[in-house]
């Protein structure tokens, strides 16, 4: 389209949307401004001139513009400005300076804004139900749901029911019977509460400074935690925020730290892999790498035997719904309990395996929500020694020759060596059932049972929380033996044969796997390409300008504090791409690089989610640490332990997108496989944001147009809505239907795979020594040995008995042959602990998500089974302790009771049970509160924080991975006077 | 006749998400719905809550919840200590305390035998779930506790009380503590998994010297000479028969398989019994 014209179009536009739309003509009023559009090359353009909300314009150019927007050449404009634009090629023209704005940065990106909103403005959204009732879409951590409005208010949210307009589900034929699901989404409890914490209490209305924090003079940091805060304006709280910038950035590269949290509210653009990350990549920042944390004996054990490097050292889960319901004859649940933190569309599967009389068997400490809810036979081991007790399931197969021989014999190496190691041949101790339960405390006899059970009926091991990963046996000092040990039944099982394979019926529903939507992981617009999944297919379907940060330096996450206190904290890389990756050590300070200066903290708090904890507060109080904010949602324990706070709005309150449980190719591929249909949502923004609250990316954005990097920040201009319609646009849904459409009902069911057409059975092509045939692009082409697609990524491309890999790293905690090696906490063998003779469960809360739901004005804190409300009016978090243990310290239900060893004492409200083993406490990790009796860090703690008893020490010694299972512990009624102190650090 | 709601809940299926009790939550806090309901405390309150029941001791024990809420009586205690008509009943079955008349009236909370009635400290008024008679009354067909449970616990219908009353015997529900006499319109199933007792026991046996499981071995309850349930050990040598009468005295136990015979008696208390190893004499 000719440039003249189009230049005189804009005007025009703008002229009439106003006379059409009052909210564009309020957009109208909000700045004066002269803003012009030109040629480089010529002096020839146009200028727009608002005034008072009035629309004057004129051909030529302008004297004294505000702001100038600059075009090469004719052609480029031309390309430019004419609709429909074409992203690559406008993105082509900002980032190779083609195009290129003069002006201050927060009225550039205001002025783009207001063009942009030309076309936004005339988008509707939402359904109406009529009595001014609107109903809405958002999305949440367990699923999407509908959300109800009022007159700008919440008024319920619900999950969705599918109406006839939606796709089809799909259907299963086995023994017989045919099951489909049930027409919805379903969520948790954490998804359910999200209206109580719309409106809690405990939000972050304002921005606030520490009373004692004064950036120009004394900064008292040996008081964070402590004093208060008063509230300040958005404009100082960011002029602060960005001096401070400023000022470490010009000590060195790296001066600057950001942590987040490990997940987020739902949403591919407000996630830190997205919003986040963009910001800071742009600004230049130290990170910190995060371990596998819910992985740990997956990623550091188990991958060394089968490769999987690209699922964190887990397997495959195609088909395995079909699979198990047409064919297994009985599930091991092994330190799973899938109903407790992944939703609820796999506990319909899993109850009609029950319908078809699927055996159920589940090995946990605690007879856990699943194994209550399905029934079956409960194994308890001593928490820890679950690897023990696995040996003897080899012992039993071994001896009786109860394992797929030919399976062993052509797809596996080193299954002598192992087989001699079982039988006692090398180190003279039989691994037989009796041997086993010395250290597991199960009986021999049971364990026989079920190795014959097992060794002739056609089972599923459902390993971990997902059946085909997680799990808290996998997360204890004994993790990676015990996930090693998992990979090793299930070749001597031959997995992949029909009904013998991994999987609870959690994962590996039969739906379209190559519709192609977004995973958050895939970092949306955040145009990182190497700490995400970008480049797997989002760069290519959204175009958008890649961001880089120029520091190299990276924290692991587990020893942050000892980076601030000790200056020093070495790890080893969380990488996925290869079985080699997790060989290479990182650490702080790194190379050219300088000691952090300053802490952005993003959300949730470390003092519930980390190991240790306590060290966190010693960090924060560390004088080193000169500066930090806490740009949060609501006030959490950690909270306070910030010199700035920023209030970030919920999803609720501003524009997102995103399909439920997809997380997106290269971080866990196809993982909304665990849901019964595919939904995706429209998060809208349902209300205006509470208070002086934003979102995440108008905060950034703010900061960003102090730096000027706020046109740069925002592509320029473009609007949380905008970048929905542009993911959207990059995804086959745009195949579909129209935005509009989706806009106005706010989700979409995409339909599920014909039968014919359903992803193979997973490990079914190993088994059968086929080529690969399930649809992830893993392993890496490079990382085969033979021929492309055949065999595993092992350097033998067979399953490895003795993991060869191990071999080229020196680490005495994993030894190539899976040795069973006591290495838990145990007074035995460190007798200092003999005061403390209670192991420590301490899993993920089914109610929380880890610990977002757990806010102090949340309608979760009522549930019994999570917190219980206290005279003193302080709801105190539940710790489960077996009936035996209780009585014997005169402990009822409800009691206070203390939690305590040499880190940490916890106050908890006791649950007393025989569903644990005695001796076993558990206690969620679920804690957002942190309430210390006395001083922060040196005194019992009200709140919760459980994670605080646990150990800092790494999984394995070359590892960057925790082990908080099985901690050791003393428990005792609650005299609600505290006389607890840390020990002495040697 | 009139079509009246009723709710049936089923206790087996209950595994205590606790979605439903967050969802009560979610439609009354900070919602006025006049003439049905005033606002729910932001915390505090449990209208519908869900009771937590474990059974046996350990190695064997199993755990049940039962969703309790008002039971929309149709001879309520409420009713007939409220005043000036604070409480009533409508056609469709359905008891509502009025959220103004009610004010004051903290004997409404005190009459309920079931404890499912909440006193609002600050409105001075007492609560109870209200059936979502405010959705229903504008075309939902489900309530929400209904709408948002993954394990399909709740079953809400609308039919006449000879209907219901054919549906309860056909499927073999019950309502909770009958001898009170409230005719509550709450119906369970599987009730007996909160109500009643289980016994249970591990059977093993020596074989060549090596302790193992007795599968497949007959396990007979009797009392006062009379068989009262038979059934056999599985994989685990274990065996669980339910539906014992709590505190009902003395039980004979026999089992018997290829490797011997045990046979003993115990006495059923309140709470159910595992009674441990049983082990059968060597083969």
């Amino acid at each position: 389209m000719n440039l003249t014209v189009l230049l005189w179009g804009i005007p025009q536009a703008m002229r009439m949307v106003a006379k059409l739309y009052p909210q564009y003509a309020a957009r109208l009023k909000e700045r004066n401004l002269i803003a012009q559009f030109r040629l480089r090359d010529k002096p020839e353009g146009r200028w727009i001139q608002l005034d008072d909300g009035k629309v004057r314009t004129g051909k030529g150019l302008h004297q004294k513009p505000d702001l100038t927007i600059h075009f090469k050449n004719r052609a480029i404009a031309e390309n430019f400005l004419t609709p429909p634009f074409d992203l690559l090629e406008r993105i082509d023209a900002a980032k190779n300076f083609k195009i290129g704005l003069d002006g201050p940065d927060e009225l550039a990106v205001w002025f783009m804004q207001t063009l942009t909103q030309l076309e936004t403005v005339t988008w509707k959204a939402g359904t109406d139900m009529g009595n001014g009732v609107m109903r809405y879409t958002n999305g949440t951590n367990s699923g999407p749901i509908f959300v109800y409005v009022k007159d700008g208010k919440i008024l319920r949210t619900t999950p969705i029911d599918f109406d006839d307009q939606d796709a089809p589900s799909w259907s299963i034929d086995a023994r017989g019977k045919t099951f489909k699901p049930t027409r919805r989404t379903t969520i948790a409890t954490h998804g359910a509460c999200l209206k109580s914490m719309v409106y809690s209490k405990n939000r972050i209305l304002q921005p606030m400074k520490r009373v004692d924090f004064d950036p120009d003079g004394e900064r008292n940091i040996q008081n964070r935690g402590k004093s208060k805060f008063v509230p300040i304006s958005w404009d100082e709280a960011t002029d602060i925020v960005v001096k401070e910038i400023k000022r470490a950035k010009a000590v060195g590269p790296g001066a600057v730290c950001v942590a987040n949290g490990s997940h987020h509210q739902w949403g591919n653009l407000g996630h830190y892999l997205a919003a986040f990350n963009r910001f800071w990549n742009l600004v230049g920042v130290t990170k910190l790498m995060h371990t596998p944390d819910s992985w740990e004996g997956w990623f550091w054990g188990a991958m060394h035997h089968w490769g999987n490097s690209l699922r964190l050292g887990c397997p495959e889960f195609y088909g395995t719904v079909e699979d198990c319901l047409k064919e297994a004859e009985m599930i091991v649940f092994w330190s799973s309990d899938p109903d407790a933190t992944y939703g609820f569309d796999g506990t319909e599967r899993r109850e009609w395996a029950r319908q078809l009389g699927i055996k159920m068997v589940h090995i946990d400490p605690y007879l856990n929500h699943t194994a209550a809810h399905l029934g079956g036979k409960w194994i308890s081991p001593k928490p820890g020694t679950d690897a023990a007790m696995a040996q003897a399931l080899c012992h039993v197969w071994i001896t009786e020759g109860l394992y797929d021989k030919k399976f062993v014999a052509e797809r596996t190496v080193g299954f002598d060596e192992w087989k001699a190691y079982i039988l006692g041949e090398a180190d003279g101790i039989a691994k037989t059932p009796e041997w086993q339960q010395q250290e597991t405390g199960v009986p021999a006899r049971d364990v026989r049972a079920l190795a014959r059970e097992w060794g002739t009926k056609k089972t599923y091991i459902g390993a971990g929380g997902w059946g085909v990963g997680l799990g808290g046996a996998g997360r204890s000092p004994m993790g990676v033996q015990w996930a090693r040990m998992i990979t090793i039944l299930g070749a001597m099982q031959g997995y992949g044969r029909p009904g013998s394979n991994f999987g609870n019926l959690q994962f590996g529903a039969p739906l379209d796997f190559n519709f192609y939507f977004p995973g958050y992981g895939e970092g949306s617009f955040s145009g990182e390409m190497v700490a995400s999944a970008n480049t797997a297919n989002n760069y290519q379907r959204m175009p958008h300008i890649l961001t880089m940060s120029s520091v190299r330096q990276t924290i692991p996450r587990m020893w942050f504090p000892e980076a601030i206190t000790q200056g020093k904290a070495m790890g080893y890389l969380t990488d996925v791409a290869s079985m080699q990756g997790q060989f290479f050590p990182f650490g702080y300070p790194s190379p050219g690089h300088v000691r952090v200066e300053m802490l952005y903290k993003y959300g949730s708090s470390s003092l519930g989610s980390q190991v240790e904890s306590s060290r966190w507060i010693k960090a924060y109080q560390h004088e080193s640490l000169k500066f930090v904010v806490n740009q949060s949602v609501w006030w959490e324990g950690e909270t306070p332990f910030a010199d700035v706070i920023l209030p970030a709005c919920t999803v609720f309150e501003r524009w997102d997108i995103g399909e439920w449980y997809n997380v997106g190719a290269g971080f866990v591929h196809h993982m909304y496989s665990m849901n019964n249909h595919r939904v995706i949502a429209l998060q809208h923004k349902v209300i205006e944001p509470l208070g002086e609250s934003k979102s995440d990316y108008d905060i950034f954005l703010s900061i960003a147009e102090k730096l000027g990097l706020g046109a740069v920040y925002s592509e320029g201009g473009t609007s949380e809505l905008d970048w929905c319609k542009r993911v959207f646009d990059s995804s086959d849904m745009s195949k579909r239907l129209s935005w509009r459409e989706f806009l106005k009902k706010g989700y979409y069911v995409v339909p599920a795979e014909a039968e014919a057409a359903r992803a193979p059975t997973a490990n079914r092509w190993f088994y059968e020594g086929r080529k690969k045939d399930t649809p992830e692009p893993y392993p890496l082409p490079s990382d085969y040995k033979q021929d492309y697609g055949s065999g595993l990524q092992t350097p033998s491309g067979k399953f490895e008995f003795v993991a060869s890999n191990l071999k080229r790293v020196d680490d005495p905690d994993r030894p190539p042959l899976n040795q069973y090696m006591p290495v838990y906490e145990d007074s035995k063998r460190e007798p200092e602990l003999a005061e403390f003779p209670l192991q420590l469960l301490s899993p993920h809360s089914r109610y929380p998500f880890h610990l977002m739901g757990d806010d102090e004005g949340s309608s979760l804190r009522d549930i019994r089974e999570h917190r219980v409300l206290h005279e003193d009016g302080h709801y105190y978090l539940v710790a489960r302790i077996n009936r035996q243990d209780a009585e014997a310290r005169g402990i009822r239900d409800d009691d206070l009771i203390r939690l305590w060893n040499n880190r940490a004492s916890v106050v908890c409200a006791a649950q007393v049970t025989d569903r644990l083993r005695p001796g076993v406490v558990s206690a969620s990790t679920a804690s957002a509160e942190y309430r210390p009796a006395g001083e922060p860090g040196k005194s019992t703690d009200l709140g919760g924080c459980i994670n605080m008893l646990n150990t800092s020490k790494p999984i394995a010694k070359k590892t960057h991975g925790i082990r908080p299972n099985t901690t050791l512990i003393q428990i005792e009624k609650w005299t609600g006077v505290d006389t607890w102190q840390p020990a002495e650090v040697a | 006749m009139a079509k009246k709601w009723n709710m049936i809940v089923d206790v087996a299926r209950c595994d205590n998400c606790r979605v439903c009790f967050i969802a009560v939550k979610d439609e009354h806090n900070g919602n006025d719905f006049p003439g049905y309901a005033a606002a729910q405390p932001a915390q505090g309150h449990k209208w519908l809550d869900i009771q937590r029941k474990e059974r046996g001791t350990y190695p064997m024990v199993d755990a049940h919840f039962m969703p309790t809420m008002c039971n929309h009586c149709d001879d309520a205690p409420c009713m007939k200590v409220a005043r000036d008509g604070a409480v009533r009943k409508r056609d469709d079955g359905i008891v509502i305390i009025d959220p103004v008349k009610s004010k004051g009236q903290k004997q409404i909370v005190d009459a309920c035998p079931y404890g499912t009635i909440s006193w609002n400290e600050e409105q001075q008024i007492p609560q109870h779930w209200i059936f979502d008679a405010h959705l229903l009354d504008t075309g939902w067909t489900k309530t929400r506790a209904e709408q948002c449970c993954p394990t399909d616990v709740y079953r809400s219908v609308k039919v006449e009380d000879e209907e219901m009353q054919r549906i309860a015997a056909e499927e073999g529900l019950e309502v909770h503590r009958p001898e009170l006499g409230t005719r509550p319109r709450v119906y369970y199933k599987n009730l007996h998994l909160i109500t009643h007792c289980f016994v249970g026991g591990t059977v093993v046996t020596d074989i060549a010297g090596i302790e193992e499981c007795a599968a497949g071995v007959e396990v007979v309850l009797s009392k006062d000479g009379r068989e009262i349930s038979r059934t056999s050990t599985d994989t685990f040598g274990e065996f669980k028969i339910d539906k014992l009468v709590p505190n009902s005295g003395d039980y004979h136990l026999e089992v018997s398989g290829a490797a011997g015979r045990f046979s003993g008696d115990f006495e059923l208390g309140a709470d159910s019994r595992y009674l441990g190893v049983i082990k059968l004499g060597a083969a």
